[in-house]
């Protein structure tokens, strides 16, 4: 095992990797591999693959959106449904569908599931997650999570509430009929998935860190894992409890959001919030954790400043509790209250400053190799930058009246979190999948998707600054013809990003199933994590004699 | 293909035009333009003033993204594998991090004070002249003047099909909602239903309407004028069908109106029920 425990050295030999698989031969093949594994790489190989078949469906959704407003009125002749009321409906649903997706399937799977489950175990040492059993559970209750908020979707018109769901839209008297108490269903379903997964991950983190990882020592994926994994655990709870509430109201005669009986609307909107805004950190953490091991190793140097990486994580996720009212600004809050929230939503801008400039830094007097992993971390960086500025303008409460609820948010939003985090996915997948599956990725390739992906969004959503500012409101399938210009510019640019997509699942399928195979360590002396130690792919168990890091430095 | 290829020609020419013509008046007030870039001109000083405020964060906004983008371009030129092939082991610089912490603090501290100043400014006026109500309803808005005999109506959206010439598709209503100039105006703003939103962009106003509550906001119109807006949040299958158009007439004008306005409107007693089996058909026609 000596091989196992040394860092960023030559790779444990393959025998060695094999003689693992077979002390544990008895380990389950076929179907009973994946609907009972309790194996942290297969659970994690199962969350990859379910955000691969949401994104499809919610890029579907995205398309579809843009399609209809490429030209000014409705395009409904491009669907089956022939009675207008009913396709108005079906267009709410797909921005709600769109939003729900990709938030709770796609990106949380890929990233805090899939590479999470993937890498936290190898990353710090642990021979799997703390409660196996309980991870194979989480992962179900995803999928059963999708399948009921799909077929939510096919009900009785779909719940065409937005990702928000604010009532009274979404009571009984404005959405009568099942396809809201699924959806609701759905999200409770989503909701345990990630408690379970949460508790899980604080349980191993904690607990299961090889002799000498220390907390301070930790990469910094791990640390956003962890920070995440507290979000999920403290903003779930509230959401769940809103859900209930909003379930009681529409089938039990309860009135929490019903103004008429002594309720209150907006009630719903700062419960929804106070999770909503966790939410997006819980979405783009785990993408700063992986950009951060992406820059340190193809840059060859050490994550610059990292301690104040690490806490600057903490920092967001903390400050991400108290701001979520910024969500409100045009519900009719008190003006302190505004006031108090622009001045603390400011305040983030220091934390995600010093993560922006330690990558930077760490960039800085690198010897950097641009393979297509840390093409996508640059171009995170410059996405997220886009939009972390516009966010300092929405931030102020009183200019916030020109850009609330146009388009100008929606161009905000997918720059900082949204493509942001699907960057981060891209670079993580790049960077891991030699990991996971043993293979090299086409280069070339890869770098085509790169490219076409970064102009795709960049044509989607820069236009989208313009069309907010003159004052186009979200969410409406059709638009007063000023508008048409831009959209229609936005419109080419999601053929171009779906056409990448398409490319991108051709080059997972050329890479199972042709790619050279890859050695342990194939990014060479930047890549000083514990996971490089391995063999390619990494053995069904790993881990089983802890490497030891007392003598180690920081993995950083 | 050869659309997006007049596309590729056309963008960045119109794209430069308007940037150069500026933000001034060449837009018609009141309503967006084909290809705008920028916001509709301010109508009202809290929109003055959003302006104002903006022009100083689009610079630092700017300022930012352009430092950015240059520290990166240098790295990209300067630090890659071929240019530098034996990486620096720096980790750590308490002096640079001290800087990056505290400037962007001190940043945030520009930007808070006016941002404040014109949050409260915009919040509620003290000494309004009138008061205008509107109530949001699935899918149209229902306007009273309590001031002027309570007299009320509908304002609905005028079907495609039976626009006349000139009047902007999915903005024109049956019943424009008339204000003075040039006088503080409260408003008063609730909802019948579901969850609405009243915004006039060229205002700068924006706030919800929700059922059981009463928002306030004001406005002040700098210039006599048709202005344009649409419902801000979403409320249903026609969401996109519920425009705003406010006419702003001189004080004298806006008296004429109110006695034509009072006859006119006499037998519409708030008549949400009456008008929602109206409403409830689709309001749109291709
Ligand atoms: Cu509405």
């Amino acid at each position: 095992m000596a091989n196992e425990t040394t860092v960023a050295e030559a790779a444990p030999a393959k025998a060695h990797g094999n003689g693992h698989e077979n002390g544990h031969g008895h380990h389950p093949t076929g179907w009973r591999r994946w609907l009972f594994s309790t194996n942290h790489k297969d659970i994690g190989t199962m969350y990859i693959v379910l955000s691969l078949v949401a994104a499809l469906v919610g890029g579907a959704m995205s398309f579809l959106i843009r399609l209809e407003l490429a030209e000014p009125g409705i395009q409904y002749n491009l669907f089956w449904l022939d009675n207008e009321a009913a396709y108005l409906q079906f267009y709410n649903v797909l921005v709600t569908g769109h939003g729900f997706i990709m938030v709770f399937f796609v990106v949380m799977p890929a990233m805090i599931g899939g590479f999470g489950n993937w890498f936290v175990p190898l990353l710090i040492g642990a021979p799997d997650m703390a409660f196996p059993r309980m991870n194979n559970i989480s992962f179900w209750l995803l999928a059963a999570s999708l399948v009921l908020l799909l077929i939510a979707a096919f009900t009785q018109g779909g719940p065409g509430t937005g990702w928000t769901v604010y009532p009274p839209l979404s009571n009984a008297e404005f959405h009568p009929g099942a396809a809201v108490d699924l959806g609701i269903l759905s999200l409770h379903l989503a909701g345990a998935s990630s408690v379970l997964g949460a508790v899980n991950f604080i349980t191993t983190i904690f607990n299961m860190r090889a002799p000498g990882l220390v907390i301070h020592r930790m990469p910094l994926f791990v640390w956003a894992i962890l920070v995440t994994a507290f979000l999920l655990l403290l903003a779930i709870p509230v959401l769940a409890g809103a859900l209930t509430m909003l379930l009681t109201d529409r089938n039990f005669g309860t009135a929490f959001f019903d103004a008429a009986r002594g309720g209150d609307p907006v009630l719903w909107q700062q419960l929804f919030w106070f999770f909503g805004h966790p939410e997006v950190y819980i979405i783009i953490i785990p993408a700063f954790g992986i950009i951060s091991q992406v820059i340190s190793t193809f840059s060859k140097k050490p994550i610059f400043g990292y301690l104040g990486m690490a806490y600057a994580m903490v920092f967001i996720g903390f400050v991400g509790f108290i701001v979520w009212a910024h969500h409100l600004y045009t519900s009719g809050l008190d003006v302190d209250t505004r006031a108090y929230f622009v001045s603390a939503t400011l305040i983030i801008a220091v934390p995600t400053g010093i993560k922006i400039f330690s990558w930077l830094a760490t960039m800085w007097g690198g010897s950097i190799d641009f393979r297509t992993p840390m093409l996508f971390a640059c171009g995170f960086i410059f996405l997220f930058v886009m939009g972390g500025v516009t966010g300092v303008a929405l931030a102020n409460a009183g200019m916030d009246i020109a850009f609330h609820d146009t388009y100008f948010v929606v161009a905000h939003f997918h720059y900082v979190m949204a493509i942001a985090a699907v960057f981060a996915m891209f670079a993580g997948f790049y960077y891991w999948i030699g990991k996971m599956s043993g293979r090299q990725y086409p280069r070339v390739l890869a770098r085509v998707h790169f490219w076409m992906f970064f102009i795709g969004v960049n044509v989607v959503f820069f236009p989208q600054h313009f069309l907010g500012m003159a004052g186009m409101p979200r969410r409406i399938p059709d638009y007063p013809d000023a508008y048409a210009g831009w959209n229609y510019v936005s419109s080419v640019g999601s053929y171009l990003t779906t056409a990448s997509t398409l490319l991108f699942f051709y080059i997972i399928w050329r890479t199972l199933r042709s790619g050279e195979k890859v050695a342990a360590n194939q990014w060479g002396e930047g890549a000083t994590t514990l996971e490089w130690t391995v063999d390619s792919p990494a053995p069904f168990h790993t881990h089983e004699d802890l490497p030891d890091m007392r003598e180690k430095q920081p993995a950083e | 293909m050869l659309r997006i290829l007049k596309l590729i020609v056309l963008v960045p020419v119109l794209a430069a035009l308007s940037l150069m013509l500026g933000t001034g008046d060449v837009f018609a007030a009141g309503r967006a333009e084909p290809w705008q870039m920028w916001f509709q001109p301010a109508a009202t000083p809290v929109m003055e003033r959003i302006l104002e405020f903006h022009n100083l964060l689009l610079i630092i906004e700017v300022s930012i993204v352009v430092f950015v983008l240059a520290i990166m371009c240098y790295i990209i030129f300067r630090f890659n594998a071929k240019s530098n092939p034996v990486p620096s082991k720096t980790t750590h610089n308490t002096l640079l991090e001290v800087i990056w912490t505290g400037v962007p603090l001190f940043i945030l501290i520009i930007i808070a004070i006016p941002s404040l100043k014109l949050l409260y400014y915009a919040d509620k006026v003290q000494d309004a002249e009138m008061t205008l109500k509107v109530t949001g309803n699935q899918w149209y808005w229902n306007y009273s003047y309590p001031d002027h005999g309570g007299f009320a109506f509908d304002s609905i959206i005028v079907p495609n099909a039976e626009l006349k010439k000139g009047q902007p598709r999915l903005l024109t209503v049956d019943n424009p909602v008339v204000l003075p100039a040039r006088t503080n105006i409260r408003l008063l703003l609730t909802s019948a239903d579901v969850i609405h939103n009243w915004a006039v962009p060229a205002f700068g106003v924006k706030l919800d309407t929700v059922g059981g509550r009463i928002n306030e906001t004001w406005v002040n119109i700098n210039k006599e004028g048709d202005y344009y807006g649409m419902c801000s949040e979403l409320c249903g299958v026609n969401h996109a069908f519920m425009p705003i158009h406010v006419k702003a007439v001189s004080k004298a004008d806006f008296a004429i109106w109110v006695k034509k306005a009072k006859k006119d409107f006499a037998d519409v007693e708030v008549p949400a029920a009456a008008k929602l089996a109206q409403a409830d058909a689709p309001a749109v026609a291709r």
